[in-house]
C-alpha cells in the first residue's frame, strides 16, 4: 500500500485527488503527491528498510505507489564508493561517488520511471511515454518492455548513438523531434491532453519525481544513518536536486537518521527543513545551459529560459519547470551553483575514468568538474563528507571523449611493438 | 482569418470543453482580454496580478516561447497559432 491522501498545489494550496494530474487549474502550479506521515512514521524503520529489496522499494513506504507489484528492474540501490584517487587529487579526504551510473538502464532515471510506470499500471493505462534528453527515452522503454505495456518516446533529433540505441533496443515506438528538447516538451504537454497515455514526467509527474528522493535515502543509509556535509548534484529541471533535499528532511523528521529527534513536517510537506540537515547542496550546470545557475548567481527568485549549446544534452533543458524550487534548495541549505565552461565537461569525464575506473556521461563530466571547482575554492575543506552524484553512464555519450582513442598500431610482431612503443614513450629497443 | 488558440486540459472546464477557439487579436494581450470577455477568469489564470505572465505558464506564438520574443506584447496575426502550455518536469 502506499501512505498518500492526495495531490496539492505548491503554488496556491489547492488539493486534487491522487489522479493522474500535474498542474493546478487554477493557478497551473505544479502538484505535489501529500502523504500521511503520521501513519508512516508509526511504521518505518531501519530494519523495515534493510529486510526490504535491494532496489527503491526498500523506501516503498516514502513512494507514492503500491511497492506490492512494482515494475521494477531492480533501480537504485547503486554503490557508494570512498573516492580515494580522486580525493586526493582534489585535496579532499573524505570523497565518495554515488555511482548512479550503473543502474538497470544506465542512468539515475530508472527511480523515477519505476515509480512513475508502476503508478501508471495501478492507475491502468496501457501506454507510457515522455518526453527525453535520452536517459529517460532508454529508462520508459526499458519499464515498459518490463510492465508488457506499450511506450512511446519523444527524443529531439540530435541525442546522442548510445541514447538512441539504448532506447530503441527495447521496442518502443521512437519519435525523432526536429527541435530542441524544450520543443519536444512542448509537444509532449499538448499530445498529453489528447492522448490516454501515461506520460511519465508529465500527467505522471507527481508520481515520477519522487523517485528521485531514494539518491538521499541511500546515501543516508549506506553512510550508517548520516547525512553528507556536501553534496554535488548535476542539473536540468531541478527536479532531482530539490528531491534529494526534500529525501534528507524527511529522514530527518522521521527520525531515521542517526542521533536526530524526529519532528513534525509544519504546514508544507515541501519546505520542510528540519535543522539536523545541514547538507550544502551544490549544484553543476553546463555553462551552455546554465539558466539556474545564472538566476542564482543575480540572487533572482524566478529563472529566464535560454536557448541550450551545450554538449552535456541531458542538461540541455533551457526552460527548467523545477527552477524556483532547486534556487530556494541552494538557498536554504547554503549550497552553491556552478557553470562549468564546456571545455572542462570533457576533462571532467576523464578526470573521473582516469582516478576512479568509473565511465561517465557528459552530466557526469560536469559534476565532476564542478567538484574540482568547489575543492579548489576552500568551497569543501579538506576533512568534510562529500559525495558528488554520477548519474548517467559513458557509453551513451561516447562521441564526446572520442578523442581519447589513440592506439598504438602495430603488426602483429615483437619489432613493431617495440618500435611503436619506442615512438610512444621512448623506451624499448 | 483569426488567431487560432489551443487551449490545455486546466482550462477547457472555462471554454466549455473547447480544446481551441479563434479570435481576432493584434497582439498577446488584446487576445488575453477577448478570452476573458468571452470566458469569464480566463485572464486572472494566465496573468498575476502584477499583469505578467504567471511563472508556470509558457504561451507560444507559433512555437516560439513569447518570453523571447516580447511577451504579451507579442503580435498576433491572422493564422497565427498559440499555444497554453503548463511548465513541465526534466526528462
Amino acid at each position: 500500500m502506499s501512505f498518500i491522501s492526495g495531490l496539492k498545489c505548491r503554488e496556491c494550496g489547492r488539493e486534487f485527488p491522487a489522479e493522474p494530474l500535474n498542474v493546478c487549474d487554477f493557478c497551473f502550479g505544479p502538484l505535489e503527491v501529500v502523504y500521511d506521515y503520521a501513519t508512516i512514521s508509526e511504521v518505518i524503520s531501519h530494519d523495515r528498510i534493510s529486510s526490504g529489496p535491494l532496489s527503491i522499494w526498500r523506501y516503498q513506504d516514502l513512494l507514492p505507489a503500491s511497492g506490492e507489484d512494482p515494475v521494477d528492474i531492480m533501480a537504485g540501490f547503486t554503490p557508494l564508493m570512498k573516492a580515494r584517487n580522486l580525493g586526493k587529487r582534489l585535496g579532499l579526504n573524505n570523497l565518495y561517488i554515488k555511482n548512479d551510473s550503473v543502474n538497470p538502464s544506465f542512468s539515475f532515471k530508472d527511480r523515477v520511471v519505476s515509480v512513475a510506470s508502476t503508478k501508471a499500471v495501478e492507475f491502468g493505462f496501457d501506454t507510457l511515454a515522455c518526453a527525453s534528453t535520452g536517459n529517460l527515452a532508454c529508462s520508459v522503454a526499458a519499464h515498459s518492455a518490463r510492465a508488457g505495456v506499450r511506450s512511446y518516446v519523444f527524443i529531439p533529433w540530435d541525442l546522442e548513438t548510445g541514447k538512441i540505441v539504448g532506447a530503441a533496443v527495447y521496442g518502443p515506438t521512437l519519435v525523432s523531434v526536429e527541435g530542441t528538447y524544450d520543443e519536444v516538451n512542448r509537444l509532449c504537454s499538448e499530445l498529453a491532453d489528447n492522448y490516454p497515455w501515461a506520460f511519465v514526467n508529465i500527467n505522471m509527474r507527481p508520481y515520477y519525481a519522487e523517485g528521485s528522493k531514494t539518491l538521499g535515502y541511500e546515501v543516508a543509509e549506506q553512510l550508517d544513518w548520516r547525512l553528507p556535509d556536501h553534496v554535488v548534484i548535476p542539473s536540468a529541471s531541478g527536479a532531482m536536486f530539490t528531491k534529494i533535499w526534500k529525501g534528507f528532511n524527511e529522514l530527518a523528521c522521521l527520525g531515521l537518521l542517526d542521533g536526530v529527534e524526529a519532528s513534525s513536517f509544519g504546514p508544507d510537506q515541501n519546505t520542510v527543513h528540519h535543522p539536523a540537515v545541514t547538507t550544502r547542496m551544490h549544484m553543476a550546470q553546463a555553462e551552455g545551459c546554465s539558466p539556474i545557475v545564472s538566476a542564482w548567481a543575480n540572487g533572482q527568485a524566478h529563472v529566464l529560459p535560454v536557448r541550450p549549446n551545450t554538449i552535456a544534452k541531458s542538461l540541455a533543458i533551457g526552460n527548467p519547470a523545477d527552477g524556483i524550487y532547486a534556487i530556494r534548495v541552494l538557498n536554504e541549505s547554503g549550497g552553491t551553483a556552478t557553470a562549468v565552461p564546456e571545455p572542462e565537461v570533457v576533462e571532467g569525464i576523464k578526470l573521473l575514468a582516469e582516478t576512479e575506473g568509473i565511465f561517465t556521461e557528459t552530466a557526469g563530466g560536469v559534476t565532476v568538474s564542478a567538484l574540482k571547482s568547489l575543492a579548489e575554492s576552500g568551497a569543501i575543506q579538506p576533512d568534510e563528507l562529500a559525495v558528488v552524484y554520477i548519474t548517467g553512464n559513458g557509453l551513451k555519450t561516447l562521441e564526446a571523449v572520442d578523442s581519447v582513442v589513440n592506439p598504438l598500431s602495430i603488426k602483429p610482431t615483437m619489432r613493431s611493438f617495440e618500435g611503436a612503443l619506442n615512438e610512444r614513450i621512448g623506451v624499448g629497443g | 482569418m483569426s488567431v487560432l488558440v489551443r487551449i490545455p486540459t486546466p482550462l477547457r472546464r472555462m471554454t466549455n470543453g473547447l480544446d481551441k477557439v479563434e479570435m481576432e487579436s493584434s497582439n498577446l494581450s488584446e487576445l488575453v482580454e477577448k478570452l476573458d470577455t468571452e470566458y469569464p477568469g480566463f485572464k486572472e489564470r494566465l496573468v498575476d496580478e502584477n499583469g505578467e505572465l504567471r511563472y508556470f505558464v509558457n504561451v507560444y506564438v507559433n512555437g516560439e516561447d513569447v518570453r523571447f520574443l516580447k511577451g504579451l506584447e507579442t503580435s498576433t496575426d491572422s493564422g497565427d497559432e498559440v499555444s497554453i502550455v503548463p511548465a513541465v518536469a526534466g526528462g
